[in-house]
């Protein structure tokens, strides 16, 4: 299986695990990455926000690239994934904007045939959780709460990939390598992420409630799919826990990470060391 | 609070100019308040996204384009997968951004557009983001100098900050992409 690879800012700098761990994580499922060539950052919410045509065309760029090879686009940035799959689809069906996107990008032209996937359900639905049953080191008695964030599955994909307001993807995947799902509300609500730096207090507000929750439902951990909430829940959680007065020591780990431990992989390959709040609890109990 | 809003206030031309850069139909809201009851910062908010709506509906300019509602939205699309009438509250927001942008719009929250001028020029410089010039002109622009200053070890301890400027994404190509983009949004307006 080989897919067009396109990591986005932060799996080169404040993600870099979870780069490192879906590399791993590839490798030994066969799946073949390959990063395009000379991509440009996708401007996030900064680009949709105030400038409709930069934010297209700073997607089609990279949408032209990745068509170049004739593969399916692997995605593993929520952001960068809701920037480039919306514009895909956008441009897919809308000639006369996909050709004045076009004159905007001078040497190249994006023909509108780019599919572009997230590494989640490139596992799911390409790979199949029946390759996946033969599981070296299963996460047995591990509680985990998977945590999907905002727009891995909003706005609905076409055809949609999971459901936007109960998604079950990762469940269903942490589940199969063996772990205990522990269910609460927050799954899908907002971490604040996209206010972390201009709202700090809003963010942490946001990000303070999901910890308590997932800790109240007794929680080994949080598995999350997006860099923003990593970096949230994990970077900034000795703030949250200065804001509420309380000890959280919530170990944040990337989908990838956990599904990397399970095949076998040695966990100095899977970028634990990286991690801002320790996972060695979580270590210990595999 | 009230508000007498006289005949020759109610601006159609901007309600006309929303419904065209988001592309669906504002009459359709009927107020019934799903989107705020979903938005996780409404709680931050001086007017709820439902009275945005609102807002939009009966053409009040002014009291929309200068809220601060419309920066402090986080973009979750929490509020358009749950509208029963499809009316996009989400893309809705977007719009009312572009707008107060390009106008140059004053609110009460006049970081966010900073930010995101300054990470876009960033963008624009170097193809990719460079964090430390992004948070660095950041911190300077918006007055709070050391913001975050004892995230910075942190980071870099676990090598998840980069000290020097990122390469790639065909800079010399963004550059005109970023002046054509303009000239695009002009045009289609």
């Amino acid at each position: 299986m080989r897919y067009a690879y396109y990591p986005g800012c932060s799996l080169h700098a404040s993600a870099k695990e979870y780069d490192i761990s879906l590399r791993a994580v590839s490798e030994r499922l066969g799946i073949e990455l390959i990063e395009i060539d000379d991509w440009n950052c996708c401007g996030t919410v900064h680009a949709t926000s105030i400038d409709r045509m930069l934010a297209l065309g700073l997607a089609a760029r990279n949408l032209s690239i990745a068509e170049a090879s004739g593969l399916s686009l692997a995605i593993p940035c929520s952001g960068c994934y809701k920037n480039l799959r919306t514009a895909a689809e956008m441009l897919s069906e809308d000639a006369s904007l996909r050709a004045r996107i076009n004159a905007g990008l001078e040497t190249r032209s994006y023909q509108g045939s780019t599919t572009v996937k997230h590494p989640l359900y490139i596992i799911l639905e390409d790979v199949g959780l029946d390759s996946i049953s033969d599981l070296p080191r299963p996460l047995q008695g591990l509680k985990v709460a998977p945590y999907y964030g905002c727009v891995l599955t909003r706005p609905a994909a076409v055809p949609p990939v999971d459901d936007p307001e109960d998604p079950q993807g990762l469940d269903r995947l942490l589940e199969a390598l063996g772990a205990e799902v522990v269910p609460y509300p927050a799954k899908t609500k907002c971490c604040g992420g996209a206010v972390l730096l201009s709202h700090q207090d809003v963010a942490l507000d946001l990000t303070g409630e999901l910890l308590k929750q997932a800790r109240r439902a007794e929680a080994d951990c949080v598995v999350v799919v997006c860099p923003m909430c990593q970096l949230a829940l994990d970077g900034y959680q000795s703030k949250v826990e200065r804001r509420l007065g309380e000890r959280i020591d919530m170990p944040i780990l990337y989908f990838t990470q956990l599904m990397g431990l399970a095949l076998g992989i040695d966990e100095r390959r899977l970028g634990f060391g990286r991690l801002v709040v320790s996972p060695a609890k979580v270590l210990a109990r595999l | 609070m009230g508000w007498l809003l006289p005949n020759t206030e109610v601006d159609l031309e901007f309600r006309r100019q929303v419904e065209a850069l988001s592309g669906h139909n504002i009459a359709d809201c009927y107020q019934c308040g799903k989107c705020t009851a979903g938005c996780p910062v409404a709680f931050a908010m001086d007017y709820p996204p439902n009275q945005i709506m609102r807002g939009v509906q009966l053409g009040m300019r002014d009291a929309v384009l200068s809220s601060g509602t419309i920066w402090l939205c986080a973009s979750c699309e929490t509020c358009s997968t749950r509208c029963p009438q499809d009316v996009d509250p989400a893309g809705v927001m977007d719009a009312l951004r572009q707008i107060a942008y390009a106008e140059g719009i004053k609110s009460p929250e006049q970081a966010v557009p900073l930010f995101h001028r300054i990470f876009l020029g960033s963008v624009r410089q170097f193809g990719r983001v460079y964090e430390l010039a992004l948070v660095g002109f950041y911190n300077v622009f918006s007055g709070h100098y050391l913001k975050d200053v004892t995230m910075a070890p942190k980071m870099l301890l676990k090598g998840k900050l980069n000290l020097l400027p990122p390469k790639g994404g065909d800079v010399g190509g963004l550059k005109k992409m970023f002046d054509a983009a303009r000239e695009l949004e002009a045009e289609r307006e």
